[in-house]
């Protein structure tokens, strides 16, 4: 990689050599999987084995966290602006798919069929609009975080301070899901309670980011990148193997897909796989609403955006989005094959005759995943733990031969328990937790860093003291990261949401919030701080309020009912509401007061060419 | 400030933007709402509606962001605004 802006000593070595180290770690990896499976034909216990693979690559991350520790402010907030366009995009990658993408989406195509196919669309689609519409302009003016950008723009601490709830919240309820990942993986593999998993993943999380802030994550993010991408590969390839002899399981999805529907027709299931508008109460309106909600809130994502504030020039920045999302499309169009094998696996399974006597012994995987939590498998309705509390379970219900339907699973167990469901060694198992773990622990480092750069750099350094030196900035910005981890990780204990739900949350509560003053602050000259002000607080307001009251009702009481849906729309796409009301708001409130000043129209128009210095200069410490 | 040249280079940014988002709204939207008709047509066990939001969508996605990201950049070197 070349190198082209002015570096210091060790980092100029550093980039130039990006290849080679990535390289020599990706050999590294693979020959750790090998180890790691002749361990185990050795007969080393399988719990030594998790134990080995989550250890190995933590202590891998930890490392690079530390080796990229810094006290210089451009590196901590933007990782010093020289990260090329391709690693960027990897990086990037791994801080996008998170817990949600790794464990979650499959298990929701899995149950969903056709309509969990939202997602995927959702989550690729939206870098169309971070490329055209936001990051460029963003990258050209400078900025540290998002807030920094809508202070510049919209004149003033206030829109800073709006900017900065915003984001605290969708980033908080983020990452919140993550850490309930690592938590639920950790209690999985490692066999420790749910509520003590939850903090060890934590710690997992902060040694990567709180020593290097934005550079350590960087690199650790690519490092992360390439062990999720191969853990998530092999076990689709394995199951397209065995299933059909092809390793291709993209292509071979269409077999699949054909045999799911014969098998669902022979076991007399009367909504296909591949029927669309049928699943979960997804309609066709709600599965565009989606699909809607998840693309702009991909463009308002803080902790994605900010990613392209590290590129060393605009040009690069746009390169880096068509990097990012082919790094993504990767695992995205993989996942949709993945969930039908699993799918195809378990129709033949219980095409094998499955009883409730007999299932223990045909499935132990079950009983194992029961064991850990007891949400996650239920048969005939019930905790599925034991053979007797399946027959117990059953007879109750009069079931004597179990069907599909008898059997319910988790969404965000299918993935981690694919290994073990379609019959691979349990070094594959290993693999996919640490996947899952790099997954989730990725996407957690960005989240963090973009609060606490928040509050760190918009609220302590621009709106409290001006004139903190670097040192003091940096430690709070520490201290904060810590403070924010620990209190996500108590809310995280106490299990409120299932991930998928929560994500789809944050992105909700970005695109209400965010988008309408970012768009409108680049593309239309007129918009102002009164209009902008106003149109974040109704567009974010309104979405909070919707999704609040629908999902926890006034009184915050779960028994209660909670308030009605609004033309029976999901709470997953609260922005549906939000995001007109901000953009209707922002530009009649626009209009109604004063225009911005003629200095404010010459800067925008700097923003709107690559050309020419970065609007927002640090002073270098 | 606002030249000529500026005006321009302005106008064609925005075109650009104009195509990718119709673009965008054509295989983000528009083309899964026939999801049910597509469905009829088969390919390698694939029905082309499952076949386009599973992977058809994403791929051209990928596609638009690299052919995006050359052809603003030949719009930056034509109005001489690219960096240095």
């Amino acid at each position: 990689m070349a190198n082209t802006t002015s570096t210091t000593a060790s980092g100029g070595d550093f980039t130039s050599n990006l290849g080679r180290i990535y390289g020599l770690y990706t050999g590294g990896f693979i020959a750790f999987i090998i180890l790691m499976a002749i361990l185990s034909a050795m007969g080393v216990e399988n719990v030594v084995i998790g134990y080995l693979f989550m250890g190995f690559t933590i202590v891998i991350y930890a490392v690079i966290g530390v080796l990229s520790r810094t006290m210089h402010v451009g590196e901590y907030y933007v990782a010093g602006r020289r990260v090329p366009a391709l690693y960027n995009g990897m990086a990037t990658g791994a801080d996008w798919m998170s817990a949600a993408s790794f464990i979650g989406m499959a298990g929701s195509l899995y149950l969903l069929g056709y309509d969990g196919l939202g997602f995927v669309l959702g989550w690729t689609g939206g870098y169309v609009l971070v490329a055209i519409l936001v990051a460029p302009y963003l990258r050209k003016f400078g900025a540290y975080t998002v807030p920094d950008f809508l202070s510049a723009r919209y004149g003033g601490n206030l829109a800073r301070f709006i900017g900065v709830i915003v984001l605290f919240s969708c980033s908080f309820t983020y990452v919140v899901a993550q850490i309930f990942g690592t938590g639920l993986i950790s209690a999985r593999f490692l066999g420790i309670d749910f509520n003590v998993a939850v903090y060890v993943g934590l710690a997992g999380i902060l040694v990567c980011s709180m020593l290097g802030g934005m550079r350590a994550v960087t690199w650790t993010q690519v490092a992360q990148y390439i062990v999720l991408i191969i853990a998530y590969l092999i076990p689709a390839i394995w199951m397209s193997t065995v299933k059909t002899g092809i390793p291709i399981p993209q292509l071979m999805q269409g077999q699949a897909l054909a045999n799911i529907t014969a098998l669902e027709t022979a076991q007399g299931i009367a909504v296909h796989h591949i029927t669309p508008f049928v699943h979960g109460g997804y309609d066709a309106k709600n599965y565009f609403l989606l699909i809607l909600c998840l693309m702009v809130g991909t463009a308002s994502l803080p902790h994605v955006l900010m990613r392209y504030f590290t590129t060393p020039s605009v040009r690069e920045a746009r390169v880096s989005v068509a990097w990012s999302l082919l790094f993504i499309f990767i695992l995205y169009f993989t996942a949709p094959a993945y969930a039908a094998f699993a799918k195809w696996t378990m129709l033949d399974l219980v095409a094998s005759g499955l009883t409730p006597e007999n299932i223990a012994e045909k499935a132990g995987w079950m009983m194992r995943w029961a064991a850990a939590d007891n949400t996650l498998v239920q048969i005939c309705g019930k905790a599925a733990t034991d053979t007797a509390a399946i027959v117990a379970a059953c007879a109750e219900k009069g079931v004597t031969t179990l069907s599909f339907a008898d059997i319910n699973l988790n969404a965000d167990m299918i993935v981690l328990a694919t290994p073990e469901m379609a019959g691979m060694p349990y070094v594959i198992s290993g693999l996919v937790a640490a996947g899952g773990l790099a997954a989730a622990l990725s996407t957690a480092d960005g989240l963090l860093l973009a609060i606490a750069n928040a509050l760190s750099h918009d609220i302590y350094y621009k709106m409290i003291d001006q004139n903190a030196p670097t040192s003091r900035r940096l430690i709070v910005s520490r201290i904060l990261l810590v403070m924010v981890a620990v209190l996500a990780a108590y809310v995280a204990s106490t299990k409120p949401s299932d991930i998928l739900s929560m994500v789809s949350w944050a992105f909700s509560l970005a695109a209400g919030g965010l988008f309408p003053a970012l768009v409108l602050g680049v593309w239309w000259k007129r918009a102002n701080s009164t209009g902008a002000v106003a149109g974040m607080i109704a567009g974010f307001g309104i979405t909070l309020f919707y999704l609040v009251m629908t999902q926890y009702g006034a009184d915050f009481d779960k028994a209660t009912p909670n308030m009605e849906l609004w033309w029976g729309v999901k709470n997953i796409s609260s922005a549906t509401f939000g995001l007109p009301v901000g953009f209707a708001v922002m530009i009649i409130v626009s209009l109604l007061t004063r225009a911005p000043s003629r200095d404010m129209q010459d800067f925008i128009e700097e923003i709107r060419v690559p050309r020419g210095k970065q609007m927002m200069e640090e002073k270098i410490a | 400030m606002a030249t000529p040249d500026r005006v321009s280079y302005w106008n064609k940014t925005k075109s650009l933007m104009f195509v990718m988002l119709g673009l965008w709204v054509f295989f983000g939207y528009v083309i899964h709402m026939f999801v049910e008709q597509l469905n009829t047509i088969v390919i390698f066990g694939f029905p082309l509606g499952f076949y386009m939001a599973a992977q058809g969508s994403l791929i051209a996605f990928v596609v638009m962001l690299f052919w995006f990201a050359r052809r603003q950049n030949a719009i930056d070197e034509e109005h001489h605004v690219n960096e240095d």
